[in-house]
């Protein structure tokens, strides 16, 4: 049950991602650019996705999901180190690109080499990741 | 131009969608990210069946509808080898950094109201527009 629920939900977001336009980078580029010739579909694409997810959260109230377990804690509220600096970082390479992870994995069958090259340095950042994260840690806040 | 937006605003919300199955179906928030990364770094080994299962259909459907309906299909993603490594390395080690990306963080953290979801997603805003202003307009790399 479990991986068909991920099949499912993977498909969705493939078609959800494709339909609108968001694997093709100049749409996406052209949405952060507004010195440029500004294109304002990102914000129909993330503000449609918020209308079944803000009904699906408040449907999680006293119940549990179909495949038992609980579902995820209230929203950590504090903002640290690790938040803005990995949003900051996120941001620079997304803009760099047009892609970010969704996107990227849904666009492999058309994007050519150079969705494989992005995913592969993607994949080997990820990799990396823990070792930046544990020494973000050990330095002090607001450094 | 309007056709792009209602496009972009059915595609959202079959997004939404997906984000609602995996969330009311599976009790997980759907992120992009963390279901890559936790693959990667062995973090989600316990339950990387569903992490592939869900990345296989990510990575399968696009893929018949692109041979179905759009064989001219196309990322227009930049041809600079330079520009792709370093796009992606910032992408996926800003990400686990974060926590999240567009997915988890955008929609399935505003959609809560999630002070850190809605935290980073105007800084990753933020810094793709400058990224923009600097290599575009600044530097005209991309």
């Amino acid at each position: 049950m479990r991986i068909l629920l991920a099949l499912l939900s993977g498909g969705l977001f493939g078609a959800g991602l494709f339909i609108s336009g968001m694997t093709d980078t100049t749409k996406v580029q052209g949405w952060l650019d507004v010195f440029g010739q500004w294109d304002p579909t990102l914000a129909f694409v993330m503000g449609g996705a918020m209308i079944p997810m803000a009904i699906a959260w408040r449907l999680t109230i006293g119940r549990r999901p179909v495949v038992g377990g609980e579902f995820p804690k209230a929203p950590r509220a504090d903002i640290d180190n690790r938040l803005v600096i990995g949003s900051v970082l996120f941001g620079v390479g997304w803009g760099l690109a047009g892609l970010c992870p969704g996107p990227s994995l849904a666009s492999l069958s058309y994007g050519g080499w150079g969705g494989f090259v992005f995913l592969a340095a993607m994949l080997i950042g990820m990799g990396l990741a823990p070792t930046i994260t544990a020494r973000l840690d050990r330095t002090p806040a607001a450094a | 131009m309007e056709q792009d937006w209602i496009l972009g605003l059915i595609g959202g919300l079959i997004i939404g969608l997906a984000g609602a199955v995996f969330l009311l179906g599976n009790g997980r928030v759907m992120g992009a990210s963390g279901i890559i990364g936790g693959l990667v770094d062995g973090s989600g080994r316990a339950n990387a069946a569903e992490r592939i299962a869900f990345i296989a259909a990510l990575i399968a459907v696009p893929a018949v509808l692109m041979l179905l309906f759009a064989p001219d299909k196309s990322t227009h993603v930049t041809g600079n080898w330079l520009v792709l490594v370093a796009a992606g390395l910032c992408v996926g080690i800003g990400t686990r950094i974060a926590n999240g990306c567009t997915s988890g963080h955008g929609v399935c953290g505003i959609s809560r109201l999630s002070l850190r979801g809605i935290v980073a997603t105007v800084f990753y805003i933020l810094a793709g527009g400058l990224s923009i202003v600097l290599f575009r307009h600044g530097l005209g790399i991309i």
